[in-house]
């Protein structure tokens, strides 16, 4: 076969020019999925049962803010205060007199966690499918959700009769703490378990599915003792939702889910390095396991601090970044970024879908999003050019 | 840069993996590792490399021990292509090579990285497939691409874990062609576990011949790839056919054992 690259003349896209216009292409998509995200939000803001137009969202939003900036002003630095009063300009309030309660006081904490929840949950699972090169893993392989669940299911069913009169923690924090500390205890079990038998990628995830059916275990038997006002609260945490919204939440929720996400970015280059496998990755001066077990535990933090607060929300970590490698490829630092907001953008628009389709009764997100992501998933697959997934 | 290995053991559990083994690499030199599978060709590269350490022995780079040396500067140093190799899919061919220099990019690719990329896949006659996924080539071209990676580290030694397995006949003699002439070039080195005893016969310089772990001969191939030391280590008589093109291996039949 003549082989064209012998002849110079022939016209052939060099290295360099595929790249650049591979990187244009992944900017573009970030961009144009950080656009949809918050044009879905504030769509999502204006549905409900009081419809607000989306100016009116945006104004709500716009005003809100400038008053909380002023008031802030007035009482800690009065003299900046003072020139911010100066400024001729007053944003408009909202047409509706409703639009800024329902706007900022109800819908915005709910859509804020919706996108942090996604956010954490998919840039989780496209880390972790990169760490240990199986895209099988995410948040919910590795026996986090399980631990998770298990340790709100404690908190439902015997933390009242534990913490009886003791009133300084309230039972909703409990469960929110206790969610937190088994999701990450599970992943600390997990590395311990592949730490003594020299860890390696193979062990990692298995030892993760079996803690999950260990912790499985212990939510079936508490359910099986719960009695039937528990067992509800305890089904509700289990589906997950948007329910436990509040501004305290999601600003708690802001930096733990932002800090962990630069420092994921970070590791781009290196979770590219380890697709050609470790021995490979090591040769390139990359500390495999150090990579590794900083990777897991951030990812996991980032997603046990919002599994907590929602209950249990598969799929996103899994799909979201399958979904992206489609589009963009393999490079992370842009798959990162991209799994993140489509994970946010799946999330708002299936809980968006979960509050309004039947409302006043709300659907769990999960049966929206399952359905919806699911369909565009195996979409993306039946065009993908007849290859494979992996 | 002068590789020197003194004495390298490597045992797992109980079992010895590596015995005693010492040689010398110099600049500009091949070196075919051969031997049995299960010699310990590919424990010995992998040693080197450090990625699985020596438990007895020394390895030095210009007289320091590569375990001393951070991994960052044995990145530049070492470029190692393993027997089996793994990919992800939607990793394109450029961006495989590319991961050669990891250590070089920060953030943004510069355009000075790029070229090199290019020259790497050039160099392998890759360059029309640098836009495709890993998953649309053939295994022989996969492994290729793997070569190139390598090649685009720029390393001062390389360390090939049978980088011919998978290529046809043309493809292996363009391999090894292109290795000598980057070696001889640069005056790199280059240690290179290969099963086919012809292309250590006919590319390196030096040969070490490896069984159970132990150094059985090293020399110049035609020193030590004669019919006598194939029989003993292999167990396969063989025959030497020299003609017009250079002198020939021919192994025939399997000796039964005992």
């Amino acid at each position: 076969m003549p082989d064209p690259s012998c002849h110079p003349g022939n016209p052939q896209p060099s290295v360099s020019s595929l790249y650049k216009e591979g990187s244009r292409r992944r900017i573009v998509l970030v961009a144009a999925l950080l656009v949809l995200v918050i044009a879905v939000a504030i769509l999502s803001a204006g549905i409900g049962t009081v419809s607000i137009s989306p100016e009116d969202t945006v104004l709500a939003v716009a005003h809100a803010c400038a008053v909380s900036i002023q008031n802030f002003l007035h009482a800690y630095l009065p003299a900046v205060g003072s020139w911010y009063d100066a400024i001729p300009f007053t944003v408009p309030s909202p047409s509706n007199p409703q639009a800024e309660l329902i706007v900022v006081g109800f819908r915005l904490p709910r859509i804020l966690l919706a996108i942090l929840t996604g956010i954490s949950l998919a840039v989780a699972g496209a880390v972790m499918q990169g760490l240990l090169r199986n895209p099988l893993v995410s948040p919910f392989t590795l026996g986090l959700s399980s631990a998770a669940s298990f340790g709100a299911a404690v908190a439902i069913v015997i933390g009242p009769a534990v913490l009886g009169g003791l009133l300084l923690v309230g039972s909703n924090s409990f469960v929110i703490i206790m969610a937190f500390v088994f999701g990450w205890l599970s992943m600390l079990l997990v590395y311990a378990i592949s730490r003594a038998r020299g860890i390696n990628q193979a062990t990692l995830v298995l030892s993760g599915v079996v803690i999950g059916y260990i912790f499985s275990a212990g939510i079936t038997a508490l359910q099986y003792i719960s009695s039937n006002e528990k067992l509800r609260d305890l089904m509700v945490w289990l589906m997950g939702g948007m329910w436990g919204a509040s501004w305290g939440a999601v600003l708690l929720l802001i930096p733990l889910t932002l800090i962990p996400f630069f420092l994921l970015e970070r590791m781009s280059w290196d979770l590219n390095a380890l697709s050609a496998g470790d021995d490979v990755a090591k040769n390139l001066g990359i500390n495999v396991n150090r990579l590794r077990l900083s990777g897991l535990m951030i990812s996991t933090f980032a997603a046990s601090c919002c599994l907590a607060f929602t209950g249990v929300i598969g799929f996103i970590g899994l799909m979201a970044p399958h979904i992206c490698r489609m589009l963009i490829g393999n490079d992370h630092r842009y798959l990162i970024p991209c799994a993140g907001l489509l994970g946010a953008a799946i999330l708002l628009v299936s809980d968006t879908a979960a509050r309004t389709i039947l409302s006043p009764v709300e659907i769990p997100v999960g049966v929206i999003m399952y359905v919806l992501g699911g369909i565009f998933f195996l979409f993306l697959i039946m065009r993908a050019r007849g290859r494979g997934l992996y | 840069m002068e590789l020197v290995l003194e004495n390298v053991s490597k045992t797992y559990g109980s079992q010895a993996a590596l015995d005693a083994v010492s040689f010398a690499v110099h600049p500009g030199e091949i070196v075919a590792l051969v031997g049995p599978n299960g010699s310990g060709k590919s424990t010995l590269i992998k040693a080197i490399a450090t990625i699985h350490p020596v438990t007895g022995g020394t390895i030095t780079i210009d007289g320091r021990d590569v375990r001393s040396i951070e991994p960052i500067e044995l990145a530049m140093l070492l470029g190692y292509v393993p027997q089996g190799f793994s990919y992800t899919l939607y990793s394109t061919v450029f961006e495989t090579v590319l991961m050669g220099r990891r250590r070089y990019i920060r953030w943004s690719v510069p355009d000075e990285e790029l070229a090199r990329v290019q020259r790497s896949l050039d160099a392998l006659e890759m360059g029309q497939h640098a836009a495709k996924f890993m998953d649309e080539l053939s295994g022989g071209e996969r492994q290729k691409v793997f070569i190139a990676r390598a090649l685009a580290q720029e390393p001062k030694i390389y360390l090939f874990d049978e980088p011919t397995s998978a290529l046809d006949i043309r493809y292996q003699i363009e391999v090894m062609e292109t290795m000598r002439r980057i070696t001889r070039e640069q005056q790199t080195s280059m240690i290179v576990a290969v099963h086919d005893l012809n292309l250590a016969y006919r590319y390196a310089d030096t040969v070490v011949v490896l069984n159970r772990g132990k150094m059985e001969a090293h020399g110049k191939p035609c020193e030590v790839l004669t019919p006598d030391c194939i029989r003993s280590v292999y167990g396969v008589d063989s025959f030497a056919v020299e003609n017009e093109f250079g002198k020939f291996i021919v192994p025939f039949r399997a000796r039964s054992p005992g």
